[in-house]
């Protein structure tokens, strides 16, 4: 019997799954008021108060999805937010990351400021972007883009720093001119530098957009949960962290697929496929 | 030294180094210099095939750098075909010691680079570079990325890499030192096939002394250093076309061979020397 639900490779999502599946099961026996003494609160109705129960959280979901179908305008703000600030502050650091490298007087002039900046905790501009950029998308937006900029900008940097000086002096030989430079030999060594940061940054532009949200809108998934936590509503506040997250982690997934058709030229851990 | 001198550089030589002076200063410490090459003149005639030997950090790939127009010079000129060299070597291709390809891109698209550096179309330069992949051996293999390619495929993709653009000149740095001797010894036979057909000038760097005469029309020693110099040229006499081993076996290899080890083994003792010390 055990032999054969043993994890192995070939169970190994049933046995993902079935984490999930005992978390929900826990947490359910742990919240249901009534179904185990309480051992921590006062009374049996306190731990479904503060900690949620999951059914009622999974029927919320349904019900935004799918009864009142009110969630697709909140996650679809969330969502424009999230890529707009992950695409402009990749773009931006990638261009900066890639100036600031290859001119070594600008870098040095602005390396005590972009220290300053990256320390500062950005998120605490927030209310200033509300205040810029009004309560809309762009001050999401701007938010995101703070906080995708500078890792971005940091691993294009060490990238371009790092291009292999015998690759550069090759393709110097072979008569390429400074911007073919760029395009041919900086670029895609950068790239590889801004795909190993891409994981965090899209996590970090999704961070951006939510607590913008929170801090001050009119719409988003972040502003649902400002609501629901206005009115102790527990189940709901649970239910849009859920649905963020099952977004976050297809974000995640969406970036991977898209490493992996830009990255083919890079050889894979265990790869010795050699002739 | 007088032998370098010696060596006056006719007018139209391919490359003429004349009073070469290399002094590298520390980043940090502008206390720290380095001279790794002093007074070097070499001249190379069009087609000629020119090693240069000496013991390890003698100098040799600064000496090659130069005449890429890599690095700058301290003191002394750099002449390629009569014209005093600014910037980058355009008439000279450069094979390096370490994998220099492109690690994204394929073998045929690192082939194709040159050609598209110049502007040709992809189509055209894919169409060359599959070419020249054919001629040394990767004929099925123009859609792999180098790191799917054997250390002696990345060698024939850089070889095809630095011939398709026909350049005037080739500079190679110790372009097999890392090949298994087997595959050292074929991609030696070939590239003297390659060059006997186009006849371009070629200045050679190994620290192979039987490499250097198998191959070349010339060899120079290299001094031990810091400032080396040459210390010593010899004319390698040797019938074309060679193979490469056999003509190791021939008499007047040998006697070659003794001749030149003679200058060169003082060298190397003397770093060998420098390292116990240190």
């Amino acid at each position: 019997m055990w032999q054969s639900i043993r994890p192995n490779a070939r169970n190994l999502r049933l046995w993902q799954a079935g984490v999930l599946l005992a978390l929900f099961v826990l947490w359910h026996v742990l919240t249901a008021p009534g179904l185990i003494p309480p051992f921590m609160f006062e009374n049996e109705r306190q731990a479904a108060f503060f900690f949620g129960e999951p059914w009622q959280i999974l029927i919320q979901v349904w019900s935004w999805f799918f009864v009142t179908r009110d969630i697709y305008i909140h996650l679809g703000i969330t969502l424009i937010e999230t890529v707009l600030a992950f695409v402009i502050g990749t773009v931006g650091g990638l261009a900066m990351g890639m100036w600031l490298a290859l001119s070594p007087m600008a870098a040095a002039i602005c390396d005590p400021y972009i220290k300053a900046l990256n320390s500062m905790p950005r998120v605490i501009l927030a209310p200033i972007f509300a205040v810029w950029f009004g309560l809309g998308v762009a001050s999401k937006v701007a938010l995101g883009f703070t906080l995708v900029f500078f890792i971005v900008f940091f691993n294009v940097y060490q990238g371009v720093k790092e291009v292999s000086p015998a690759v550069l002096a090759s393709a110097r030989m072979l008569g390429a001119s400074q911007r073919q430079l760029l395009r041919y030999v900086y670029l895609p060594s950068a790239t590889s530098w801004v795909f190993s940061s891409l994981h965090t940054s899209v996590g970090l532009a999704f961070v951006g957009a939510v607590v913008g949200e929170y801090l001050g809108s009119a719409r988003g998934v972040g502003y649902l949960i400002l609501q629901a936590e206005g009115t102790f509503n527990i189940n709901t506040v649970m239910a849009g962290i859920l649905v963020l997250t099952a977004f976050a982690l297809v974000l995640d997934w969406a970036v991977g697929r898209v490493e992996r058709r830009l990255m083919r030229w890079q050889p894979k851990a265990g790869e010795t496929e050699k002739i | 030294m007088s032998d370098g001198n010696a060596l006056a550089a006719p007018e139209a030589a391919a490359l003429a180094l004349a009073d070469i002076t290399c002094t590298f200063v520390g980043r940090d410490q502008h206390s720290q210099r380095y001279t790794a090459v002093k007074n070097v003149s070499l001249a190379i005639a069009p087609g000629e095939f020119v090693s240069v030997v000496g013991p390890t950090g003698c100098g040799k790939s600064t000496l090659l750098n130069v005449a890429a127009g890599l690095l700058a010079p301290s003191g002394g000129t750099m002449r390629v075909f009569g014209e005093l060299l600014t910037g980058v070597n355009r008439r000279a291709g450069y094979m390096f010691q370490s994998d220099a390809l492109m690690p994204w891109r394929t073998a045929a698209q690192n082939v194709a680079a040159g050609l598209e550096f110049r502007g040709e179309t992809r189509l055209a330069a894919r169409a060359q570079a599959d070419e020249w992949l054919k001629r040394v051996g990767l004929g099925g293999f123009g859609d792999r990325y180098p790191h799917q390619l054997s250390g002696g495929m990345r060698k024939r993709a850089s070889l095809a890499q630095t011939l398709v653009l026909d350049p005037d000149i080739i500079l190679m740095d110790e372009p097999f030192s890392a090949l298994d001797i087997q595959t050292r010894q074929l991609m030696e036979n070939e590239v003297l096939e390659l060059w006997a057909v186009k006849r371009k000038a070629v200045l050679f760097i190994t620290h192979d002394l039987d490499e250097a005469i198998a191959m070349s029309d010339r060899v120079l020693v290299l001094s031990a250093g810091p400032e080396s110099h040459p210390i010593g040229e010899f004319a390698i006499d040797l019938p074309r076309p060679r193979d490469v081993a056999e003509v190791r076996v021939t008499p007047h290899f040998i006697d070659l061979h003794k001749a030149i080890w003679d200058v060169l083994r003082q060298e190397v003792l003397k770093v060998y020397a420098q390292q116990l010390r240190s």
